[in-house]
């Protein structure tokens, strides 16, 4: 798979596809997206670079090992449940913060980390899937 | 022994990790109220101890897969992930025997919509055995799984197993019971296929399979009952279905026996067991001959009996006869294996059958007796596999055809093994012998042919067990070895494997000197079960 074409043409749409997932991610709480759909869209993102240029240049590019990456989400999302402890809440009661920065608010919480949480877990686990089997063929 | 420098912070971590939540559990068990009358009401902080067994190790599991390249952390994380679980459960046990049943709504959802996290004396007994058994085995995984397995993440799946069957025994939400099947179903497959040798692929594809068969099954009833019920928390549903007639209440009941039988391993649909157990690292085995039929036991009682209240009575003979079946069946499964392992896998399953047999007989004594059966069956078949797996370390091979001279040589283990295996049949003084007579009793205080068959299949299972355990002992133990070497090569125990072992022995055999510390909450979890009335209005109260 690796043709000229393919080769020129994935760097970008990663690059796209991965800004894209992001933005999913983000607007995820009020709209459709979220971290699952986000992290799947990163996750093929991944897999198009390693299509094009090989399994080890990606692993090299994502510098962190995509099971760590699994495992830094799924810390991030039972840590987002637990913080509602300090606000004497039950486990995964969502808390807010929305500071105001030059007259725009920007609404924080704990839901948002435990998306990222989810966003993570899931190009952890999907990207490492998609390495092994591009690895072995 | 010098520490070396990479165990200096995993070491500083894990004790400070130690001392914030030993502190602040200890403020939660003592509330600081005004005057002697202070444990009245427990703080709104008490209820985080339903989800600290759970989130504790999810949060090991984490921290092992986040750090998969500091291979000397991972047994500590989780080594200190399980500590403070178990520590958790033992307040929560404080907490729920003197309260009753204490609830937590997710995310403040109230039920009947939102999730709750429900804990009665039932699980909480349940959820303190579960993080006990995996604080020990895991000190045992800790001599037996070398650099390779914790890189494979063997720790990761270890913690996330014993998260997922604390889950199960803590949720009060029907569809969340299913999420956490599924979550030590996946630890689990994770774990079987752990060395990645044939034979193991061989156990974990019947393993898998069966597995699914029977979720999916599970699911589906789940699915049915929500048709229905419109609700899927376990308070609202047994409302509901107090009132509801007809066909549907039969068919998913059905459904959800099926299902956790397949799940407990009952004959004849037991089959999975044996054939996949004995493959995998005989720690991982262990666990799941301690742990995984017992969830779908205890599924069965919650869903059958508190879920399904009067409608569930209909089911209850059919437990009771499958019950004998799988208890006689087994236990003469067991007399005809020659390998010491899947020997022990039929008396896992010959235990299952046992304990179906004191839910069938439809009263509290009986429960109690299979609640009891449970807790010393969790201990006891861990222990049964982690000794067998000393004496395969010790010389090469656990089988029935060739005499090991274990007494001789190894007298620590031959002893353990004798502990255990007379446990499992059920003589005094150890832990078998208890929940063995209170079923046996409350099958003769009972009529019909299925009090009898109970009593009768209890005290022929405990024979037949005798037998096998005996037999086992001659062939391995006693029986000099005759010269014929099947390749395996010994590779020693280290001493340090003696400790959970020796560990296990001592609740065995102080469970059987004082039985009233189980038989106690055991008596006031079925009575939870059958009349959950504190419980219902516990969830009322919150809505």
């Amino acid at each position: 798979m690796s043709t000229l074409i393919f080769r020129t043409v994935a760097p970008y749409l990663s690059a796209l596809m991965i800004l894209f997932s992001v933005f999913v991610l983000l607007r995820g709480h009020n709209e459709p997206g979220g971290g699952f759909i986000g992290g799947l869209i990163a996750a093929s993102a991944i897999a198009i670079y390693g299509i094009a240029y090989g399994v080890e240049t990606v692993r090299r590019a994502m510098y962190i090992h995509p099971n760590s990456l699994a495992g830094f989400g799924l810390l991030i999302g039972a840590l987002s449940g637990v913080a509602a402890i300090f606000a004497g809440e039950p486990l995964f009661t969502g808390l807010w913060w929305i500071p105001v920065v030059g007259g725009v608010e920007i609404p924080l919480s704990t839901v948002m980390t435990f998306d990222i949480g989810v966003y993570l877990v899931v190009v952890g686990s999907l990207s490492s899937i998609a390495l092994t089997l591009e690895e072995t063929d | 022994m010098q520490m070396r420098r990479e165990q200096v912070l995993p070491a500083l971590l894990g004790f400070i990790a130690l001392l914030l939540p030993t502190a602040a559990f200890a403020a939660i068990a003592v509330p600081h109220g005004n005057g002697p009358a202070m444990l009245t009401e427990p703080t709104r902080y008490a209820a985080w101890l339903t989800v600290a067994p759970i989130v504790l190790p999810i949060i090991g599991s984490a921290l092992t897969l986040a750090f998969r390249h500091k291979i000397a952390w991972q047994a500590n994380i989780a080594f200190g992930a399980m500590f403070l679980a178990t520590v958790s459960a033992v307040f929560l046990n404080i907490v729920v025997l003197s309260h009753g049943p204490l609830l937590l709504a997710a995310g403040n959802w109230l039920p009947p919509f939102g999730i709750i996290i429900a804990v009665d004396v039932l699980g909480a007994l349940l959820v303190l055995v579960t993080c006990l058994v995996g604080f020990i085995g895991l000190s045992y995984a800790r001599c037996d799984v070398d650099h390779e397995g914790a890189s494979f993440g063997f720790y990761t799946f270890y913690c996330l197993l014993i998260a997922g069957v604390c889950g199960s025994f803590a949720t009060g939400d029907i569809f969340n019971l299913y999420v956490w099947f599924e979550v030590f179903l996946v630890s689990s497959f994770g774990m079987i296929v752990f060395g990645g040798e044939r034979i193991q692929m061989d156990g974990a594809v019947k393993y898998g399979v069966l597995n699914l068969i029977a979720t999916t099954i599970f699911l589906i009833a789940v699915g049915a009952l929500y048709g229905f019920t419109g609700t899927l928390n376990m308070a609202d549903i047994r409302h509901v279905l107090a009132e509801t007639e007809g066909a549907p209440v039969v068919t998913v009941g059905a459904l959800f026996v099926l299902a956790f039988a397949m799940k407990a391993a009952a004959f004849p649909l037991h089959f999975w067991l044996p054939a996949s157990y004995h493959t995998p690292r005989i720690v991982v085995g262990a666990l799941f001959a301690g742990l995984l039929t017992k969830v779908g036991i205890y599924s069965l009682m919650r869903v059958m009996i508190m879920l399904f209240g009067d409608k569930g009575t209909m089911f209850l003979p059919l437990i009771g006869w499958v019950g004998v079946a799988t208890a006689v069946l087994a236990a003469l499964g067991a007399l005809a294996q020659t390998n010491l392992r899947r020997l022990a896998a039929f008396l896992v399953i010959s235990g299952v059958g046992v304990m179906m047999i004191g839910i069938g007989l439809d009263t509290a004594e009986g429960l109690t007796g299979a609640i009891v059966y449970a807790v010393h069956s969790i201990l006891v078949m861990t222990a049964l596999f982690l000794v067998i797996g000393v004496v395969e370390r010790l010389t090469g091979d656990a089988d029935l055809t060739i005499g090991s001279n274990v007494y001789a040589r190894y007298g620590l283990a031959a002893g353990l093994f004798l502990i255990f295996g007379l446990a499992v049949s059920g003589l005094p003084p150890f832990s078998g012998f208890w929940p063995k007579l209170m079923l046996v009793q409350a099958s003769l205080a009972g009529s019909g042919a299925l009090a009898l068959a109970g009593a009768v299949g209890v005290i022929l299972s405990g024979l037949l067990t005798t037998i096998a355990i005996g037999r086992a002992w001659v062939l391995v133990f006693l029986r000099p070895r005759d010269g014929s070497e099947n390749g395996h090569v010994a590779v020693g125990a280290p001493r340090a494997m003696a400790a959970p072992l020796v560990a296990l022995a001592i609740l065995v055999v102080a469970l059987g000197l004082l039985p009233t510390i189980v038989i106690a909450p055991a008596q006031s979890g079925a009575a939870g079960l059958l009349d959950p009335t504190v419980y219902l209005q516990r969830v009322q109260d919150m809505e």
